[in-house]
């Protein structure tokens, strides 16, 4: 533990005089590397280190907060006096009277899995460009059904990968003295195959808590040759056809689906109207909890910040709360928020430990972390089987739903048609759109635990100001009827 | 007592920092350093004080290029937290530098680098007149009144960006400036949505600002309808044209998502496609709310016209482009997105928009935009806040919110019917890792359809 934080808090206790009626420091230091390359070419070697500490104080029920790079005394003592001042003048139009209880006390460390060491930045950037080489496939040799139909080639290759190292402290006037390490790492690789005027994308992507493993798996060069063979088959596939069908959605697309249309509208701040003049609102209403039906009895939806490896694994949040898996929609009702200390004060609702802020420089809000969809009992042969006439969509490609995550539109990167429980041929430009509600009563089935994959958002926007998280989500294979499908703009 | 970040990290402060820096280099090692300086105060609100406060932060991007033989390039860069503290500062420098030392050698060669020149510094500094910071809730709210429900960000305070190079280039571009980016709620949830920004608060033009907005807010009481799916004739107000102006930078306006392509504007390239000759787009750094120079220390032309009448006259060429596919570039910045999007305007005169548009839909502003075919051109998103049914002319009724889904060659192509004479300079609210800079100035725009899908 850092001393010096909590001998800096004990300092900034005493020149404010008057006790405030809560003040905490939480240091955050985040060292991240991005290695990209581009058809064979370096295109960014970057890393970065950026400290502060967040200082916080509760006075006349308020929060307010000052965020600084420097972290010598005297400067966390201003910032003690700065937040306090801020939690003054706001205090003056409350939205609620806060506590104490906002900010349990905390004590303890967690460290994520850093498994296996992460390859040099020379050597890294020795396999990016070998996954750009091998992502450079030459088209079929045998020309395509209609031989007047240009050849397909590879137009583009990419690599990445990323890692960001967090070293968190927390320490409190009320006792909390709490550390948190974690390594998430990113890896994606992408090729984008052309033929005429049709030009397609196929992409990888791994992500979570650990090491170089959770990229260079062992099947690795298989899935480069996979995302490029697909890519050129894309070029030669037909698009998506336009009419309602059964859907089915592989793990690498769930976890967008659960994310917009699960994750947003569960969040507590949004139902209590925090977000609504930037991200948006819900359709949640607070009287909903424990009765709305959100989905069919297939669904159950768990928060869970214990699950190894997952991108958003953490003992306790950024404001103390101790981190408990919870089901937030239980065979389809919907039985809890994802709403931290202060959205829970203030909705009377119980929660989840889910305040959290993307760096030093920003206040806590209630986010995701790790939102898991529960696995079934179907395999996904038996799911496939079941389908007289539908689709089969992977890897998200396009994103988009309302303010109140009612009206969504997802793309996909790759599908296949399912005809008489078979997969037939590759389709385009696969698209679908619904309203979340009706669309997650549609759920039919629900993959084994055989089909249950992990991912997670690297980018997920929120806040004012503005603040970018990563958050897990793990999911089976799913099924889902009747739903609207279409192609591209052709 | 240790001044504030500003204006610890002055012009001098950064100079000294930067030249101490580039002392240090060996030979054959260049160095490039980008600078950001914030010190924010950010006030939330829902009805009440959501989340108040102050954020001081800075940062420099050290890039280290290194000749590791004639005309070979390596290159990588390290972005560090900064205190003003001047000895800590020089000393995370010169541990960073020493870091890229350790790690270039041993990186492949980067064919699209390029070396520090010095074509000329520039200064800008723009001072402001902004609400006393223990001012800014009372302020705010009792503008507002108690009745009404407000949600929104006040973010004020200086804004540095400043670069320097080891050719002796330094750019210093430092503003002071504020933005409130609000809406205002009806009891069934409907909402207006406004923005005032600038440098210069004025009591006086925020009450006209929320005042307006109130007016608009009546007509969100009446009864909304529910608009089934199919082509309506739009008219789109300053806010939806700027949202769908921002997609130009998701892959679309760049060299390198042109020649990738993944641009739905290599269409116009080949010719194969025209945008509308009622349709202008240029960047235009006159009005000196952004920086115009890069990474890299280049000047971007004061103006540079992207789509002319319809065509494209340029795309955003950055130094990386510029050598990659041997054309000429622009400065833009390495992403290749807008900086500072101006449309023309057309001859369509305030008054006359909605008898104009005669029947169909008055949109205020569009919602969570994506590419749902990005090299077919087709744009989704989502009717946000006041949007309206219109019919012979005349406001009937607030609309449900709908999905559209529509290609940008209808909308700024063969639908687009014409463009407002007057222009609005939408301020950038955004605060993703650090405050925005700079805005979009454009009209509204009329089009003779838009597909709305759910």
């Amino acid at each position: 533990m850092d001393e010096n934080l909590k001998a800096a808090l004990r300092q900034a206790e005493r020149v404010l005089g008057n006790k405030p009626e809560w003040l905490g420091f939480r240091k955050v230091r985040e060292v991240s590397t991005t290695r990209y390359v581009r058809d064979g070419h370096p295109q960014a070697n970057h890393s970065s280190v950026s400290e502060g500490v967040m200082v916080e104080v509760l006075e006349n029920g308020q929060f307010g907060y000052a965020a600084t790079t420097r972290t010598d005394f005297e400067s966390l003592v201003m910032a003690a006096q700065k937040a306090r001042s801020h939690a003054l003048q706001g205090s003056r139009y409350p939205i609620h009277r806060f506590t104490v209880a906002q900010r349990p006390a905390v004590q303890g460390a967690f460290e994520s899995d850093f498994g296996k060491s992460i390859p040099s930045a020379g050597e890294l950037n020795e396999l990016l460009v070998e996954i750009c080489r091998k992502l450079d496939r030459p088209g079929p040799s045998t020309p395509p059904s209609t031989s007047k139909e240009p050849r397909p080639k590879i137009i583009r290759r990419s690599a990445l990968f990323e890692t960001i190292d967090t070293e968190a402290q927390f320490v409190s006037s009320n006792g909390s003295d709490a550390r948190q390490n974690t390594r998430q790492v990113v890896g994606w690789f992408q090729a984008t195959a052309q033929a005429g005027d049709v030009v397609q994308k196929r992409s990888d992507e791994r992500c979570g808590q650990g090491g170089w493993e959770r990229f260079n798996t062992p099947d690795l060069w298989n899935r480069v040759e996979r995302v490029a063979e697909e890519a050129l088959e894309l070029t030669q596939a037909e698009d998506c056809p336009s009419e309602k069908l059964d859907l089915i959605l592989m793990p690498d697309q769930m976890m967008l689906q659960i994310h917009e249309s699960i994750g947003h509208p569960l969040e507590l701040d949004r139902i209590l109207g925090d977000e609504r003049n930037y991200a948006g609102w819900s359709f949640v209403k607070k009287e909903d909890f424990g009765s709305f039906v959100y989905g069919s009895p297939f669904m159950n939806v768990t928060f869970d910040p214990g699950v190894a490896g997952e991108l958003a694994s953490y003992a306790f949040d950024d404001n103390g709360t101790v981190s408990t898996r919870e089901y937030l929609i239980k065979n389809g009702i919907l039985v809890r928020a994802l709403g931290g200390g202060e959205s829970q004060a203030r909705s009377g609702l119980p929660g989840v430990a889910n305040s959290r802020a993307c760096s030093w420089n920003r206040p806590p809000i209630d986010r995701m972390a790790n939102l898991n969809l529960e696995p079934g009992t179907d395999s996904l042969a038996d799911i496939i089987a079941s389908v007289d006439r539908g689709v089969l969509m992977k890897t998200n490609r396009s994103w988009s739903i309302d303010d109140f995550r009612n009206k969504f539109q997802f793309g996909c990167e790759y599908a296949k048609l399912i005809e008489n429980g078979k997969l037939t041929r590759t389709l385009k430009n696969a698209n679908y759109r619904g309203i979340t509600a009706p669309f997650w009563r549609s759920l039919k089935k629900v993959g084994d635990p055989s089909t249950v994959e992990i991912f997670g958002a690297t980018n997920c926007g929120k806040g004012e100001p503005n603040q970018s998280i990563r958050v897990g989500h793990s999911s089976p294979v799913c099924l889902f009827e009747n739903v609207e499908v279409f192609g591209g703009a052709s | 007592m240790k001044p504030s970040l500003v204006p610890a990290v002055s012009r001098d402060y950064f100079e000294d920092l930067s030249k101490k820096a580039i002392g240090a280099l060996g030979p054959n090692e260049y160095l490039f350093l980008v600078l950001d300086v914030e010190c924010s105060q950010f006030v939330r609100f829902n009805k009440g004080v959501r989340q108040t406060g102050v954020i001081d932060d800075a940062s420099v991007e050290v890039t280290l290029v290194l000749e590791s033989s004639p005309g070979v390039l390596k290159r990588a860069s390290r972005e560090i937290s900064l205190s003003g503290i001047s000895y800590q500062d020089r000393e995370a420098i010169r541990e960073a530098v020493g870091i890229l030392r350790v790690e270039v050698p041993g990186l492949p060669q980067d064919p699209f680098a390029e070396l520090p020149k010095d074509p000329g510094s520039s200064t800008t500094v723009k001072t402001g007149n902004l609400l006393p910071t223990e001012s800014v809730p009372a302020n705010i709210l009792d503008a507002v009144g108690d009745n009404v429900d407000l949600a929104g960000i006040y973010a004020a305070g200086p804004v540095i960006r400043g670069m320097a190079n080891s050719a002796g280039l330094i750019h210093w571009f430092s503003s002071e400036f504020f933005s409130f980016d609000y809406s205002l709620y009806t009891s069934a949830q409907r909402a207006v949505k406004g923005i005032y920004g600038g440098s210069e608060w004025n009591d006086d033009d925020f009450r006209r600002s929320i005042s307006s907005a109130l007016q608009k807010l009546k007509l969100l009481e009446r009864q909304p309808r529910k608009i089934g799916r199919g082509s309506y004739r739009t008219f789109l107000e300053p806010a939806a044209v700027g949202a769908l102006i921002e997609m130009f930078s998701w892959g679309a306006i760049g060299e390198s998502s042109i020649r990738q392509g993944e641009s739905p504007l290599r269409w116009l390239r080949g010719g194969e496609k025209k945008l509308s000759p009622r349709f202008s787009l240029a960047e235009d750094f006159s009005r000196g709310q952004t920086p115009r120079f890069n990474q890299l220390g280049e000047l971007a032309p004061e103006r540079l016209i992207l789509i002319d009448k319809g065509e494209l006259a340029h795309s955003l060429v950055s130094s990386r482009s510029s050598k990659e596919y041997g054309v000429s570039g622009n400065a833009a910045e390495m992403n290749e997105a807008l900086r500072a999007p101006s449309v023309a305007p057309g001859t369509l005169e305030q008054g006359e928009c909605l008898g104009r548009l005669g029947t169909g839909l008055h949109v205020s502003n569009l919602h969570y935009l994506n590419w749902s075919d990005q090299s077919g051109g087709r744009i989704t998103g989502m009717t946000r806040y006041a949007c309206f049914w219109i019919e012979n002319g005349k406001i009937v009724a607030p609309i449900e919110n709908m999905r559209f889904d529509d290609s940008i060659f209808q909308l700024f192509g063969s639908n687009l019917e014409e463009l407002t004479r007057a222009c609005e300079f939408l301020p950038e609210s955004g605060t993703y890792d650090k405050r925005s800079v700079g805005g979009v100035r454009v009209p509204g725009m009329l089009v003779s359809g838009m597909q709305f899908t759910l």
